[in-house]
């Protein structure tokens, strides 16, 4: 190996390295706290015990949340993918007047009504539409909230797409639906994964919304969930904030990494030109 | 209901734009009211059939989690009960919450406005003021009828704490309970400072000579009067307003809040004499958790005098499951009353001073079944009802005959029932009241950065002249 | 934004339209009238209690003025620049690209970890990772004093801004870094491996054959980490706008300045401000999208 190409190596190494502590230092509290009897507000080697889970176990709505929170996070994620996908391919074949405009205004108002200052009028909606309470409500907020900046972001896969296959396709006689489904979805799928995660992290962390909108607490979903393990007097019971969060994170992580294995953040067709 | 007039004379554009879209908003910010007809006293009172729900910001296994399980465990099911032997089938139900309480109010005033929402609605007694004045919340007497005048609890209710539920001389609903605020000391410091462990300092003077003592003691910071803007609400409640109570006057009254006067810089005075001689930590005022952070540290036996509430006793420091339990709480803590400035210069001649809060339970307005969500709430506040509450544990209720049973055999807490109830003060319950604090808490903020107390001041009239837009209902001296 | 690209499918003008119908709908109905009515509230005094709220009263153009009049707003405007400059463009950005671009060499089980870490960031919830920084970034007993050796000092009131900044890179990196695995594997690996055939470095292959085909989606990522940085609340869990308004950025200020008092309107028209600056930020990047064609 010449020395520029050990030099290199090495460098590579060492930054891998440096990312990694990074990342993971800030975590370590994670790694102690759940597992501590008694976890202060600096890491330190634990009284390790599996009690705060099972204390969480004895909540009766910790468990019952995260499966809310798959349900809602979830169905944004398709509806935020599907309708996103649909919405940007068709912006980008076809030449509609001011679609920059129009698209870049959505994409501003979606950074009010993420803010607290929308609540009133995202509830005073809900509620001339009967979608109090009501798990569907949610889901369509925040999927109306999260699709400008998925339809931003999937235009650029859209438009990066090759003609040529399209093209191709066409010649042999394929509908614009079939076109759409098998060349041109496949090509951008890296893209659509990336919103998906991005949409089930968005929603799966919504705190705001559920809780303005929801009332059974049987319909709760985690990120509402996570703010009640506080005292009266606003201070934090650590031990079940930090296992709850070991478990809050689970689920995303497994899917993540289920989404990556399967449809993969690469394209693995074969392209050549 | 605008503030744009109407004319019928030739309308440039502009004014018809400008206006429609005053019209717009004001309608749409009050669009829910077209639709509402108030319900009677007496609807469905003969109903053989109610549905009753109740809303506090408590959950089970998160916050307040007594109180949500009481809900489930006592009063559903024994209300229930009750009516069964009635002849009534009552379905109640509990709609916890269990978060910050900011957005908790939040959550209830869209709730309250329009017109929906639980029966019967737990709020914090600083909140009764804004929520009457936004019509969110009715006299009990125009919800239930004259009727609620002949409930025998009031009668065991101190006025002062009735106040707790009212606005404008009218009641709007049941006090739970109050509290107080007072100096805890570490007793083990002082015996090593060479203080008495009977301590009980009678102006400020006293406190600082105390905290000169403890600062002989290495790794030990003597006082922790919250200040500073990220302790929120607690450096107001648990600091400046106390002390301005122990200068001699009310942050708000007969109408008039207290702007730039000779007793706020004394308050601003004090925070900057113990600053300067280094007897409060102000990195620890400055931090986001330092409010946690000093609990921490006064159970570690770090801070020698802390002021703080009763629920500090009962709830941070309680050996017995605290957030930050102190094994030793009970042989080494000690308390002593809030002093006034110097002896007799408190409000009303007092010689010295305490801030009280509380909350309560309150009826909606809107609810289908008044007379039926009445009688649940005097339920729920029914001797029985609140021993039940507690179960076991000692707080500080809005009853005297229950305190008699129950703090005897807590001794901060009797102090705090007996002897700081009666001379304390509470908070005005006007909307305008959060942003007052804030400018407060930023008052405190800037001595605690350097700046001096009369610039600390000069800046506070000018935030809350700007808070209530305008100043003539500010004092000055 | 690309250029027109050819209707290739034969997609036609009624069946886009049917494709974007839904889309626009759920749009339409959950985030412009919220939006825009959001933007109506700041034209009055609107408060979620007490009197406003019964009778909120028009003030047109009063709650604008009040705020840019506010001293402090453009102290904080300020800070919300450095912040985004500091985090978004050259942190986040950076520091996704370059874990995008090494990580495609590394081998399968190191990628999957620095994936899981850097992805664990973004994942937990604001008030979780609040609670991680401060015990990292504690004055005693934080981890970061313990590995530097450097006992006693505290970050967060020491160094506010580079702290929070440092924190936001941590946090929001994952999504760069997503988007640009997914940009980079559509670079045809054939004209990659042509160039190092013919000898050109890696900064040489980046520049030529690497950034050409992800420039848009480098713009796309850049203005709208930009402007999710700029609307950014969870540096308040961190340093409460402290020490002493250090840290004050605009979230934080509209925060403190109107929501804790429940001043909704005051609120609305603070954010209809952010959405100017936000539509200048956009507006910004649109030319240097437009000028590098």
């Amino acid at each position: 190996m010449s020395p520029q190409a050990f030099l290199r190596r090495v460098g590579f190494v060492l930054f891998l390295a440096v990312v990694t502590a990074f990342w993971a230092l800030p975590m370590l509290w994670l790694v102690t706290a759940p597992f501590d009897a008694h976890p202060g507000l600096t890491v330190r080697w634990p009284e390790w015990t599996l009690d705060n889970f099972r204390r969480l176990s004895e909540s009766p709505y910790a468990f019952s949340s995260l499966r809310n929170s798959v349900l809602l996070a979830g169905g944004a994620m398709i509806l935020v993918t599907v309708f996103g996908a649909l919405a940007a391919y068709a912006l980008s074949r076809v030449h509609v007047p001011g679609r920059g405009a129009i698209l870049y205004g959505m994409l501003l108002l979606s950074s009010i009504v993420t803010g607290t200052a929308a609540m009133v009028p995202i509830f005073q909606l809900m509620f001339t539409l009967g979608l109090i309470d009501d798990r569907t409500g949610v889901i369509l907020v925040l999927t109306g909230g999260l699709l400008p900046a998925a339809i931003f972001v999937l235009k650029d896969f859209m438009d990066a797409t090759p003609r040529s296959y399209e093209e191709s396709a066409r010649v042999f006689g394929a509908s614009p639906t079939q076109v759409l489904r098998h060349v041109v979805l496949p090509i951008a799928r890296p893209g659509l994964a990336t919103i998906a995660v991005w949409a089930l992290v968005n929603a799966w962390g919504d705190f705001l919304t559920a809780y303005i909108l929801l009332r059974d607490p049987t319909k709760t979903p985690a990120g509402v969930v996570m703010y009640t393990f506080y005292s009266e007097g606003g201070q934090a019971n650590l031990p079940l904030i930090s296992a709850f969060s070991v478990l809050y994170a689970l689920p995303v992580v497994v899917l993540y990494i289920f989404v990556s294995r399967r449809y993969g953040f690469r394209f693995h067709g074969g392209i050549k030109s | 209901m605008t503030g744009v007039p109407l004319s019928s004379s030739p309308i440039p554009r502009r004014s018809i734009l400008i206006g429609t879209v005053g019209m717009a908003a004001a309608a749409l910010a009050s669009c829910d009211k077209a639709s509402s007809s108030t319900s009677s006293t007496s609807a469905n009172a003969t109903s053989r059939t109610v549905t009753l729900s109740i809303a506090a910001n408590a959950i089970s296994g998160g916050k307040s989690s007594k109180e949500a399980d009481w809900f489930a465990k006592y009063v559903i099911p024994e209300f229930i009960k009750a009516q069964q032997a009635k002849g009534v089938t009552a379905t109640v139900s509990f709609q916890p919450s269990g978060v910050d309480d900011e957005q908790y109010k939040s959550k209830l005033a869209l709730d309250l406005k329009s017109k929906s929402g639980a029966d019967i609605v737990s709020l914090d007694g600083i909140w009764v003021g804004e929520f009457a004045q936004a019509g969110y919340i009715k006299p009990l007497k125009d919800v239930v009828g004259s009727s609620v005048t002949s409930w025998e609890g009031w009668s065991q209710i101190p006025e002062a704490v009735q106040a707790n539920a009212a606005f404008d001389g009218n009641t709007f609903g049941i006090p739970a309970g109050t509290d107080g605020r007072v100096l805890y000391f570490n007793k083990k410091l002082f015996a090593q400072a060479g203080l008495p462990a009977n301590w009980q300092p009678t102006s400020w003077t006293d406190l600082i000579s105390a905290g000169e003592k403890l600062a002989t003691l290495s790794g030990v910071t003597p006082l922790q009067i919250d200040a500073g803007t990220a302790m929120g609400e607690a450096t107001t409640m648990q600091g400046f307003l106390p002390l301005l109570v122990g200068a001699g006057q009310q942050i708000y009254a007969n109408g008039k809040w207290q702007g730039n006067t000779q007793a706020v810089r004394d308050v601003l005075t004090f925070y900057q004499a113990i600053l300067a001689k280094k007897l409060e930590d102000s990195t620890l005022q400055l931090a986001a958790k330092g409010r946690d952070e000093s609990f921490g540290a006064f159970a570690q036996g770090k801070i020698g005098v802390l002021a703080e509430g009763d629920y500090f006793w009962r709830s941070v420091i309680n050996p017995n499951g605290g957030d930050a339990p102190m094994a030793t709480r009970d042989s080494d803590v000690g308390w002593a009353f809030i002093p006034a400035m110097a002896p007799g210069k408190g409000v009303g001649g007092a010689d010295y001073a305490s801030m009280s809060g509380g909350g309560g339970y309150f009826l909606n307005p809107s609810t289908p079944y008044p007379q039926q969500a009445w009688e649940l709430l005097t339920f729920m506040s029914s001797k029985a009802a609140i021993l039940a509450r507690l179960d076991g544990a000692a707080q500080v209720t809005a009853r005297k005959d229950v305190n008699s049973e129950v703090l005897s055999k807590d001794p901060l807490l009797s102090f705090v029932s007996q002897k700081v109830l009666p001379l304390t003060h509470y908070r005005p319950g006007l909307a305008v009241y959060p942003q007052v604090s804030l400018a407060l808490q930023q008052a405190t903020a800037d001595v605690v950065s350097g700046k001096s107390p009369a610039d600390a001041a000069t800046a506070y009239q000018a935030a809350l002249v700007k808070a209530l837009g305008g100043a003539d209902q500010v004092t000055t001296s | 934004m690309s250029d027109h690209a050819a209707d290739a499918a034969g997609l036609g003008r009624p069946r886009a339209a049917a494709f974007m119908a839904p889309a626009l709908l759920l749009i339409t109905a959950f985030l412009v009238v919220p939006a825009l009515w959001t933007l109506v509230l700041g034209a009055t005094n609107y408060r979620l209690t007490g009197l406003a709220a019964a009778n909120p009263q028009f003030v047109g153009t009063g709650n604008i003025t009040e705020a840019l009049s506010d001293p402090g707003f453009g102290w904080s405007l300020w800070l919300t620049l450095l912040f985004v400059l500091g985090s978004a463009i050259f942190g986040q950005s950076l520091a996704g690209l370059s874990l995008a671009w090494s990580l495609r060499s590394a081998p399968k089980v190191v990628k999957a970890v620095v994936e899981t870490l850097v992805l664990m960031a973004w994942i937990l919830p604001s008030s979780v990772v609040a609670f991680l920084w401060v015990a990292y970034l504690s004055r005693h007993g934080g981890t970061l004093n313990a590995i530097l050796q450097t006992p006693g000092t505290d970050w967060l009131i020491q160094h506010p801004m580079a702290s929070i900044i440092v924190f936001n890179i941590w946090r929001g990196t994952a999504f760069s870094m997503l988007l640009f695995s997914a940009a980079l594997s559509a670079v045809p690996p054939s004209q990659m491996e042509s160039a190092r055939l013919a000898g050109a470095g890696t900064l040489a292959q980046l520049r030529d054959v690497v950034f050409p085909h992800i420039r848009g989606h480098v713009l796309t990522n850049t203005l709208l980490i930009s402007l999710w940085t700029f609307n950014d609340f969870t540096p308040y869990l961190l340093t409460a706008g402290g020490p002493n308004h250090a840290t004050e950025i605009l979230p934080v200020f509209i925060y403190n300045r109107a929501l804790y008092g429940g001043e909704l309107g005051y609120g609305s028209a603070i954010s209809f401000l952010m959405l100017i600056i936000n539509l200048v930020i956009a507006l910004f990047y649109v030319r240097l999208l437009r000028e590098r064609r």
